[in-house]
């Protein structure tokens, strides 16, 4: 059920990519898709009803691996954020400096290649 | 082949050309020749260190950490084989751009991006885990984004707009990709993985996840219905730039990883070879047609990538020996032949100031170098027979009716003569014709990128030996074999 969720952001933001002509909505688009796909990460290493993974002073490993949720997946979403934010800071400048050029937001407006 | 530890120079690898990108940023943020020449040193060095990998094999804990905890890079011959293309085409555009980037402001922030790009692709090559491997690729892929971009013109920031969001989906897929392979594996670290494969065999959720993988890394590697940033992105960026992406980013992050996820962690049967052999088919031929159609330099090679890109995946997709040792060799031969022919390209704008073929002409007089060099890099790929370029095409086109592809052998040839066709069209509407009358008085080509287009020319013609047989083994067919070679890699 809450994969089917996922998939269901994960498609909004592609749906968002692929139909809107303005380019800042576009980025916006692909942000989403990109925590669509965050929360599909986070899912993988979610267990009902599992504790933080974080380790108690004096508890055996074994019985800490049997309780907690799965802590590799949240570095990864994290360090998945951090490499997303550049991206998007980087798209962000582009957006900007495209408007400087162009003097439009407009994707089917900029459109100077093509062949 | 010498007595070095590799395990001190597989982090080297990352760690150098990463460290030199940051100190460039401290100490030479204004001085874009003295950045220019530290990068020229590192990729100096990193030429050397790949010479000194050569035949040997090696992991690396990173921080220590033993391997189910920690990180591993890993070094192999396939590793060794795209480090060497990746120093070398490295080191030619670093000493062009000396003298290119001149025009451009901000040279200081071009080479410290550059480098940053060069780390990402070595840490895709040596990366042995699947995230690392996301990683080194976003570094890679953010760091060409904006050399992209770097001229701010119109079209670059078009290109690099185009290029950005068309990266970052095929970047989600294969995010989805990693995230379902370690839902299922339990595991990142790709000889683990593999092992986890072979036990379980295929099935659907798997499969899902290397369609997933196909798809973002075809996009990475502009196979052809995933292409469309590819012909914009290249011509756009700066001569350098668009040298280093056609020749060996695209096969850094894109060629080399579909062969490594395909035969080393998926173990790939035929169903999912046959995917890759029409993608590579399909690319060669769409590639080739509108390359032929174009009057712009830059984009009519970037056509030709495209094509050749095709060559190679449909070597791949052969999945024999043969195939693999076509493939693999006509990756390194392209590595040479396009990054020099988009030097060349550098070159004719950077004393003509066009680059559309129809006012171009007559320029082995004015530009006798570039001339030369692009004339050893014409016949190079368009198969002429003692250049690599004719070797390469000629195994794939064994290893295809070998295997019984006749229909797809046919088509690499006639799409050889097709590419024939198209570098004789460049090498006679720009180099021998008449010189117009607005092009009279040009400036020779400055001696920094006469050497680097000489040494890639030089890299074209050395690479033609390695038919030869006491070159062939320890180069390519143990990268083949080691490539071929299912399991812990």
């Amino acid at each position: 059920m809450i994969y089917s969720l996922c998939l269901l952001l994960i498609l909004v933001g592609l749906y968002g990519v692929v139909a809107s002509r303005q380019t800042v909505k576009i980025v916006i688009s692909l942000v989403i898709m990109q925590h669509g796909v965050h929360l599909l990460l986070l899912l993988i290493g979610y267990r009902d009803g599992g504790s933080p993974p974080i380790v108690d002073p004096g508890q055996a490993v074994t019985t800490f691996a049997g309780l907690s949720v799965d802590p590799l997946p949240q570095a990864l979403v994290l360090t998945s954020i951090v490499i997303g934010l550049g991206v998007l800071a980087l798209m962000v400048a582009l957006c900007v400096r495209l408007y400087e050029r162009y003097g439009t937001f407009d994707v089917t407006e900029i459109r100077r290649l093509r062949g | 082949m010498f007595d070095v530890d590799t395990r001190v120079l597989i982090p080297l690898f990352v760690a150098l050309p990463l460290a030199v990108a940051l100190l460039i940023q401290l100490v030479a943020r204004d001085r874009p020749v003295l950045s220019g020449w530290l990068t020229n040193v590192t990729m100096l060095g990193l030429v050397v260190m790949s010479c000194f990998t050569i035949g040997s094999s090696g992991l690396y804990h990173l921080g220590g950490w033993p391997t189910p905890v920690g990180i591993d890079l890993r070094l192999d011959s396939l590793a060794t084989l795209l480090l060497l293309a990746i120093s070398i085409v490295g080191l030619a555009v670093g000493l062009y751009s000396v003298d290119y980037m001149r025009r451009y402001s901000a040279g200081s922030h071009f080479y410290s991006l550059f480098l940053l790009m060069v780390t990402g692709m070595v840490g895709v090559v040596l990366a042995g885990d699947l995230f690392n491997l996301y990683v080194f690729l976003e570094v890679a892929v953010v760091a060409s984004y904006s050399l992209v971009a770097f001229g701010c013109s119109h079209e670059e920031l078009e290109a690099s707009f185009k290029y950005i969001v068309l990266g970052s989906l095929s970047s989600a897929l294969i995010l989805i990709g990693v995230a379902l392979v370690y839902g299922i594996t339990g595991t990142l670290n790709m000889a683990h993985m593999s092992a986890r494969i072979a036990e379980t065999g295929m099935n659907a959720p798997l499969s899902l996840a290397f369609g997933l993988f196909i798809c973002g890394f075809s996009f990475k590697a502009a196979l052809v219905p995933f292409h469309a940033w590819l012909p914009d992105a290249h011509p756009s960026a700066p001569a350098p730039v668009s040298a280093m992406l056609s020749g060996v980013l695209i096969k850094a992050i894109g060629i080399y990883v579909l062969a490594r996820l395909a035969f080393n962690v998926f173990g790939a049967g035929d169903s999912e070879l046959s995917l890759l052999r029409w993608l590579g088919v399909l690319s060669m031929i769409v590639g080739g047609l509108l390359a032929a159609g174009q009057s712009d330099i830059k984009r009519l090679f970037a056509y030709s990538s495209i094509s050749q890109v095709g060559f190679i995946i449909l070597g791949l997709g052969l999945g024999t020996p043969l195939g693999l040792v076509g493939a693999l060799y006509h990756l390194v031969n392209h590595a040479m032949f396009k990054s020099l022919l988009f030097l060349n390209a550098g070159a004719v704008e950077y004393a003509t100031g066009t680059r559309n073929l129809y006012r171009l002409g007559g320029l082995n007089r004015a530009l006798p170098v570039t001339g030369a060099t692009s004339l050893v890099g014409s016949m190079s790929i368009a198969g002429i027979p003692p250049f690599n370029g004719f070797w390469s095409k000629l195994i794939i086109i064994i290893a295809c009716v070998e295997a019984g592809f006749y229909s797809f052998a046919a088509a690499a040839v006639v799409i050889s003569i097709v590419t024939l066709a198209y570098q004789l069209k460049v090498q006679r509407m720009a180099f021998f014709a008449s010189l117009p009358a607005s092009l009279r008085d040009l400036r020779r080509e400055p001696r920094l990128m006469s050497l680097a287009m000489i040494l890639l020319a030089a890299g074209c013609i050395a690479l033609s030996f390695l038919v030869l047989s006491g070159l062939r083994d320890p180069w390519l067919i143990g990268a083949a074999q080691e490539t071929l070679s299912a399991g812990p890699f």
